[in-house]
C-alpha cells in the first residue's frame, strides 16, 4: 500500500510499504478513507521531535472502514465506518477508567524512554514519534488500530468524512482547551493561534457559554476564519497583545487565556531571535513565546489553558506571575475517546458542522506538498484533508 | 575462582508504607537503609549500610588520582610538560588542567552522588586528550612520549567513563552481583497476579529474554534464556520463598552456569488501587562491572529490562496480552526502530 512516510526534516516521501496485520488480539484494520495534516505534525516535520526514524508513517487523525478486526474486538465488525482517536488506549488501567485516555499506562511500547524526558510516559500515540510507542500512523490507505473498541466510534448517520474527521482530534483539542478554561457566565476567553486547534477553541468556547473570545495570530485568513466564529481578533504582528488585551478587558485581563500554539511560535522583535537563537543552539527546546504572553496577560486567578504541545525545556517562563497572581494551569494531550460521542451529538444536533475549518483538499500521494504548503501557511492554509 | 553463589532472601517486612519507601528508596539508586527488620541481609557477609560497593569504590580511587595530578600540574608544570613529551612553554595550560582535576576530584569526594563529579572527568578527559592530539602535531614535541601519555589518558578514561555509567545507572556491583528493582502498581488483585506469576511457564511471555521455563515439580524449575549471539543459556532454579499471594522467590542452583535470583512482592495499593508490584532480580553479569558497562553499551541495558519485565506483565494482567508494534508498516525494512524499539525487539 501507499503510506506517508517521514525520512528527515522536511522530507516526506508517499512510498510503497506493507499491508497492516493484525498483531494484537484487540486490533482492527481500518481502510482509511480521509487523513488530516495536524498542526502537531509540523513539529516532527520540522525535526523538533526527538527518536522519529526514517520510514515512519506518518498521520493520527483519520478515519474509514474497517475490514478486519482481531479476535478480542468484542463491538466492532468489519463494515463499520469509525472515526478514530489519535491517542492509542487500553482502556482497563488507572487512567483509562478515570477516562483520562491520553495518559494510559499500557499503551507505549518505550514508556522507558519517555519517562527519561517526561518522568511519567503518556500514550501511545499514531505516527508520532518512537517516544510515544512507535506506531505507524493513517496517513496511508491502510492502519492498524490498536484497542479498537475504545479508540474508535462507529459512525451511523449520513455524515460527509469531513464533517466527523475531525473528532480524531483537533475537534476534541479545542473542546477540551476550552473545557479547562473552566468558562464562567459573562466570561471572555483569549485565544493565541488560530491554527485548526485554535478555531475549534474559539467555537468550543461559545458552546459553553463564553460571553466573548479574541483570537490571536498574524494570518489574515485565519483571523477571518476566527472572526466568522464569533471571535474577535488581534493581529500581534500590528498592536501589542498585552496593551490591547487590557483596554479590551477594562485593565482586569481576560478571565481565561489559552496557547494553541505550542513550541515554535512567533513574534515580532527581538525577543523571537532570544528563543529561536537559543533552540537553535539547543539550550531551550521549546520557544514558549505564547504561552508567556498568556501568563502576563491573563487576569489574577485565571485560568491558563494549554493545548498546544511542548517537546521538553523552556526558558524565561514567568513563574513569578503563575504565582502571585494565582493562576491556574491547565494542560495535557488530549484525552480524546472521552469526547468521542458528546461532540458527535453536537454534530448531529446541528450545533457546529467542523468542514468549516477545511481549506484544501488533496490525495495522499500529494501529502508531501501539502506539509510544505501548511508548514508555510500558503494559500491561506489552515486544515488539509487528503484522500487516498 | 572460587563460584561465589548468591545467598539472598526475601526481606519480610511488614506490609505498608515503609516497604513502598523502600522500594522507591532501591529504584532510585539509593541505599535500602536499614531494611533488614528482621535482621536478613541481601548478602549475609556484607552489611549494605555504609559500605561502598564496586562503582563508589573505583570513583573514589579516581577522585584521589585525579587531585594527585592536578597538584603535579599546579606545581611542577614544566616538569610534568616535560615528562609527557609536550612543549613545556604552557604553564598557565598545565595549571588550569590542574584545577580542573582537583575541582572533579573534590566533586567526588564529597558529593553523596559522585557520578556527576565522574562525568567530568570524563568530559576533561576529552579535553586532555584534545590537548594531547595537538601536542602530538606540534614540531616541538617527542611524538614517542606524547603518544605513552596518550595511552595512559585513553586508559584513563575508558576507567572514568565506565564508572560514570555505572555510577548514573544506579547499578551497583557488590561482590560482581548486580542488583535490579522496580516497582509498579498494577490494576489487579494480588491474588490473580501471584498465580499468574507463580505458574511459572507463564513468565516468558513478559520476560522477553526467556525462551521458556519447564517446570519440573513444585519447587525446581529449568530455566532457558536468550544469550549472546542468538544461543541460548540454561539453568536450573529453584523456588526458595513461596508465600502465597505475598511473594515468591526463586534463584539458580547450586554449580548453574547462570548465577541469577529473583523476586517478587505483591501489595496491596492504597485506596483499593491495585496491587504494587516490586520485584528484584540478582545476577552475576559476565565479567563483572566492566562486562555490564559493555553490554550497556552494546544495548542490553538491564536497568531497562526489569520495569520492562513489569511493565509487560501490567499489560498482560489489565489488557490480556503484550502490546507490539513488532510487524507493522513502515518505510524501511525493519517494522520497529532498531534504535528505540528495543523493548518490543527484544
Amino acid at each position: 500500500m501507499k503510506a506517508n512516510c517521514w525520512y528527515g526534516k522536511q522530507d516526506m516521501r508517499v512510498v510503497d510499504v506493507p499491508d497492516p496485520n493484525i498483531l494484537n488480539k484487540k486490533d482492527a484494520i481500518v481502510k482509511v478513507s480521509s487523513a488530516a495534516i495536524c498542526g502537531s505534525e509540523l513539529h516532527l516535520y520540522n525535526g523538533f521531535v526527538p527518536t522519529m526514524e526514517q520510514g515512519d508513517v506518518m498521520g493520527h487523525e483519520f478515519m474509514g472502514e474497517i475490514v478486519e478486526v482481531g479476535p478480542e474486538v468484542k463491538q466492532r465488525r468489519v463494515g463499520d465506518r469509525v472515526v478514530v482517536a489519535f491517542p492509542i488506549s487500553c482502556g482497563q488501567c488507572f487512567f483509562c477508567k478515570k477516562e483520562l485516555y491520553s495518559l494510559c499506562e499500557n499503551t507505549n511500547p518505550n514508556a522507558w524512554m519517555a519517562e527519561k524526558f517526561f518522568g511519567h510516559s503518556p500514550a501511545g500515540i499514531y505516527g508520532y514519534s518512537h517516544l510515544t510507542g512507535g506506531f505507524a500512523g493513517g496517513q496511508a490507505e491502510y492502519v492498524r488500530v490498536p484497542f479498537a473498541d475504545v479508540g474508535t466510534i462507529k459512525i451511523e448517520n449520513g455524515f460527509s468524512d469531513e464533517q466527523v474527521l475531525f473528532l480524531s482530534d483537533i475537534f476534541p483539542t479545542g473542546y477540551m482547551a476550552a473545557e479547562q478554561c473552566n468558562i464562567q457566565p459573562g466570561d471572555t476567553v483569549a485565544i493565541w493561534g488560530c491554527g485548526p486547534v485554535g478555531q475549534f477553541a474559539i467555537r468550543s468556547a461559545f458552546l459553553l457559554g463564553a460571553e466573548r473570545v479574541i483570537a490571536i495570530d498574524r494570518f489574515p485568513a485565519r483571523l477571518q476564519m476566527a472572526r466568522n466564529g464569533g471571535a474577535d481578533t488581534i493581529d500581534y504582528e500590528e498592536t501589542d497583545v498585552y496593551d490591547t488585551l487590557m483596554q479590551l478587558t477594562g485593565g482586569r485581563g481576560p478571565d481565561s487565556c489559552m496557547d494553541a500554539v505550542g513550541l515554535e511560535a512567533h513574534m515580532p522583535g527581538l525577543l523571537y531571535y532570544y528563543d529561536r537563537i537559543k533552540q537553535a543552539m539547543m539550550s531551550e527546546s521549546d520557544r514558549p513565546i505564547a504561552l508567556r504572553q498568556a501568563i502576563m496577560a491573563c487576569r489574577n486567578g485565571g485560568t491558563v489553558s494549554i493545548p498546544g504541545v511542548y517537546g521538553a525545556l523552556i526558558d524565561k517562563m514567568p513563574m513569578g506571575a503563575v504565582m502571585n497572581k494565582a493562576l491556574t494551569i491547565k494542560t495535557g494531550q488530549t484525552h480524546c475517546q472521552r469526547y468521542l460521542k458528546p461532540l458527535l451529538d453536537r454534530i448531529a444536533h446541528g450545533d457546529i458542522d467542523p468542514s468549516f475549518v477545511v481549506t484544501h483538499r488533496m490525495r495522499l500521494a500529494e501529502a508531501p506538498q501539502g506539509f510544505d504548503m501548511f508548514n508555510r501557511k500558503q494559500d491561506g492554509c489552515i486544515k488539509i484533508v487528503m484522500t487516498p | 575462582m572460587a563460584r561465589r553463589s548468591l545467598k539472598r532472601t526475601v526481606r519480610k517486612t511488614a506490609h505498608g508504607t515503609r516497604d513502598n519507601a523502600q522500594a522507591a528508596a532501591s529504584r532510585t539508586g539509593g541505599r535500602i537503609m536499614g531494611s533488614h527488620a528482621s535482621g536478613e541481609s541481601l548478602h549475609p557477609g556484607s552489611s549494605r549500610n555504609g559500605s561502598l560497593s564496586q562503582e563508589e569504590m573505583w570513583a573514589y580511587g579516581l577522585g584521589l588520582f585525579g587531585i594527585g595530578l592536578g597538584l603535579a600540574e599546579l606545581m611542577v608544570p614544566r616538569r610534568l610538560a616535560r615528562m609527557i613529551g609536550a612543549p613545556s612553554r604552557h604553564d598557565g595550560l598545565v595549571r588550569a588542567m590542574g584545577l580542573r582535576e582537583i575541582a572533579s576530584g573534590v566533586g567526588i569526594l564529597t558529593q553523596r552522588a559522585p557520578a556527576a563529579a565522574v562525568w567530568s572527568r570524563v568530559a576533561g578527559d576529552a579535553m586532555d586528550l584534545a590537548c594531547l592530539g595537538a601536542a602530538f602535531m606540534s614540531n616541538r614535541s617527542q611524538r614517542g612520549r606524547v603518544a605513552l601519555a596518550t595511552a595512559a589518558v585513553a586508559g584513563a578514561t575508558l576507567l572514568d567513563m565506565i564508572t560514570a555509567q555505572q555510577l548514573s545507572r544506579g547499578i551497583e556491583t557488590r561482590n560482581d552481583h548486580m542488583s535490579l528493582t522496580a516497582a509498579l502498581i498494577i490494576d489487579r488483585p494480588q491474588q490473580e497476579l501471584y498465580r499468574h506469576w507463580r505458574e511459572l511457564t507463564n513468565l516468558p511471555t513478559f520476560m522477553k529474554h526467556l525462551v521458556r521455563i519447564e517446570v519440573q515439580d513444585d519447587r525446581r524449575s529449568h530455566w532457558v534464556a536468550k544469550g549472546p549471539a542468538r544461543s541460548t543459556v540454561e539453568w536450573d532454579a529453584e523456588i526458595t520463598e513461596d508465600r502465597p499471594h505475598e511473594c515468591i522467590a526463586w534463584r539458580s542452583v547450586e554449580g548453574s552456569t547462570v548465577d541469577h535470583a529473583g523476586s517478587v512482592r505483591f501489595e496491596p495499593a492504597s485506596g483499593g488501587r491495585g496491587t504494587i508490584v516490586t520485584a528484584e532480580m540478582e545476577y552475576r553479569p559476565p565479567l563483572g562491572t566492566v562486562g555490564a558497562a559493555v553490554s550497556a553499551w552494546l544495548g542490553e541495558d538491564p536497568s531497562h529490562t526489569v520495569k520492562m519485565d513489569l511493565r509487560r506483565f501490567k499489560q498482560v494482567m489489565e489488557t490480556g496480552e503484550v502490546i507490539t508494534t513488532e510487524g507493522q508498516p513502515a518505510g524501511r525494512v525493519e517494522t520497529t526502530s532498531w534504535k528505540y524499539d528495543r523493548a518490543i525487539k527484544r
